[in-house]
């Protein structure tokens, strides 16, 4: 089967003004089918979103080549949706006609946009919130509006940058359980970025470790087998849960305590 | 920031107080019979050179309830407006240009440096010039005045726009000229309606300048008038119906201000539902 995304190696380096390099990422390969949930866990700082932005096209890296659905990406990637990790909603812009903007930008007809964006605010529970600016709303309101915003363009590739990194545990909870919801009921092709392995693994089909930064590349990748439906906070509790926990963290715990060092050397 | 009403209708009685102290010493001080001349020798001199309150008062009541200070004022308005909007699109056009025009904006830095660092009212007498004695040469002098606080709020304006918001746009489908709309312009409009107070303002200074320095008709070219008689209490009279239009314009922008600006969070307001 052609893979949704296909990640063929890539590295990243940044030169900067007086003439440094940083190599974010290096010969990464990457691949995701149709309708898979890839959960990528990595120490702070070891190129996450930058692999990210390479996906989604924002961001040309310096090797390496991406193909989506067997199509060489040229520019941004129109058939991949992305939630930021900080605030990307429009201010200016009340929570429906945030989640209208898509619509609107591909000159879908005004009253349709406006229904299905009336249906998608209902679908991740913000039925009466529609006429608020996002100042209005609370974090999690925030990003349910622009998890809407997202997902009313049906894109075939979901790509998301630590989404719930700056909710509380239990606003967290509740989105990755509303995350799988939504998901299941349409499954399309995944790429969740995450520092917190728990998430990964409850969320994930698949769980791939980055190595440290600089040139981070894939250093494991496992295969998640607990069943679905999940919910995130009950699954936790389940032995196969711990035991895949304690496998991926192995791998995981030596490159966490490298990037720890390193920024205590800086 | 919200006190209670009480507090607030306290605040306000003094405030009326205080107004109504300051006019009682400066009448009293004017006064040519109430007190000994102290520092002036005749009794005379006082109200010759600071005007008394009586009489201005007297004054502005006579130019509202007679009408002849209407088509001065109309035409003061008039330039403060056409100078308030002209400025603006002027501003918000070359703002928007340079600031996306990275090579435009490098070429022409210095240009904008110099004529932002140069006293603008010494053009006046060229617009009087070039322009004529008529509105023209005002609303030219309060466009000068106007249009480099926008054009700078929109320069920011623009450079300001969210890295996240902007990439997130664009992913959503946005084209360039759909960027500009819906990200650029609401972002740069933000940054010029947090300086409509001062952009109204100057183009009030301007039309107000343009008049004193040579006119035949307007608020400012009454001041010139009665200076020019040695009508101080006029003068004041003049002074007083500019402040309290000036004071007009500003609660207009705020209202303005309120309703344009609804998707901004407002200082003491809370987010919770």
């Amino acid at each position: 089967m052609v893979p949704a995304l296909a990640l063929e190696d890539i590295t990243v380096t940044f030169v900067s003004r007086d003439g440094g390099r940083y190599t974010a990422i290096k010969e990464t390969t990457l691949q995701v089918a149709p309708g898979e949930f890839v959960s990528v866990v990595g120490p702070t700082g070891c190129g996450k979103s930058t692999l990210l932005n390479v996906a989604v096209g924002l961001l040309q890296p310096s090797a390496g080549r991406i193909r989506v659905f067997g199509e060489s990406l040229a520019g941004l990637n129109r058939k991949a949706g992305y939630l930021f990790q900080t605030e990307a909603l429009l201010p200016w812009r009340t929570a429906l006609q945030n989640v209208t903007a898509g619509l609107e930008f591909r000159k879908t007809d005004a009253s349709q946009a406006l229904r299905q964006a009336e249906s998608w605010l209902q679908r991740v529970g913000l039925g009466g919130f529609g006429a608020r600016y996002p100042h209005q709303l609370s974090g999690g309101m925030r990003k349910r509006v622009a998890l809407a915003q997202t997902l009313i363009l049906d894109p075939e590739i979901i790509l998301m940058d630590e989404p719930f990194s700056a909710l509380d545990i239990q606003t967290r909870q509740l989105m990755e359980n509303e995350l799988l919801e939504l998901w299941s009921a349409n499954r399309k092709s995944v790429v969740f970025i995450t520092h917190d392995l728990e998430e990964a693994i409850s969320l994930s089909d698949r769980v791939v470790v980055l190595s440290a930064g600089p040139a981070s590349r894939p250093i494991g990748e496992y295969q998640i087998d607990l069943p679905r439906p999940r919910d995130v906070a009950e699954i936790r509790l389940t032995p196969r849960f711990i035991e895949l926990h304690g496998l991926i963290w192995r791998t995981m715990k030596s490159e966490v305590l490298k990037s720890y060092a390193r920024q205590q050397q800086q | 920031m919200r006190g209670s009403s009480s507090n607030k209708t306290a605040l306000r009685f003094w405030q009326v107080v205080l107004f109504i102290v300051l006019l009682a010493i400066w009448h009293v001080a004017t006064s040519p019979t109430l007190l000994p001349p102290v520092y002036f020798d005749n009794p005379h001199k006082a109200a010759f050179f600071f005007g008394e309150p009586l009489k201005v008062l007297a004054r502005t009541w006579e130019w509202f309830s007679s009408g002849t200070i209407y088509p001065h004022l109309w035409v003061t308005l008039l330039e403060t407006v056409l100078a308030f909007v002209i400025g603006t699109v002027l501003g918000m056009g070359m703002g928007l240009w340079l600031a996306l025009s990275p090579l435009a904006s490098a070429l022409l830095d210095p240009y904008i440096k110099a004529l932002n660092a140069m006293p603008r009212v010494i053009l006046a007498p060229i617009f009087a010039v070039w322009f004529g004695l008529d509105i023209a040469s005002k609303v030219a002098l309060g466009v000068t005045l106007v249009f480099f606080i926008v054009f700078f709020n929109v320069y920011q304006g623009v450079r300001e726009v969210s890295y996240t918001v902007l990439a997130n746009a664009r992913i959503l489908g946005a084209s360039e000229r759909q960027l500009l709309r819906h990200v650029y312009v609401p972002s740069a409009m933000s940054w010029v309606f947090a300086s409509l107070h001062n952009s109204v303002g100057l183009a009030f200074v301007g039309a107000v300048v343009g008049e004193y320095l040579g006119s035949s008709r307007g608020v400012g070219y009454l001041i010139l008038q009665a200076e020019g008689t040695f009508d101080i209490n006029s003068v004041f009279a003049g002074i007083a119906v500019l402040t309290a239009f000036a004071l007009l314009l500003d609660w207009a922008v705020s209202l303005a201000e309120r309703r344009l600006l609804v998707w901004q969070p407002r200082g003491g307001e809370t987010e919770k539902m």
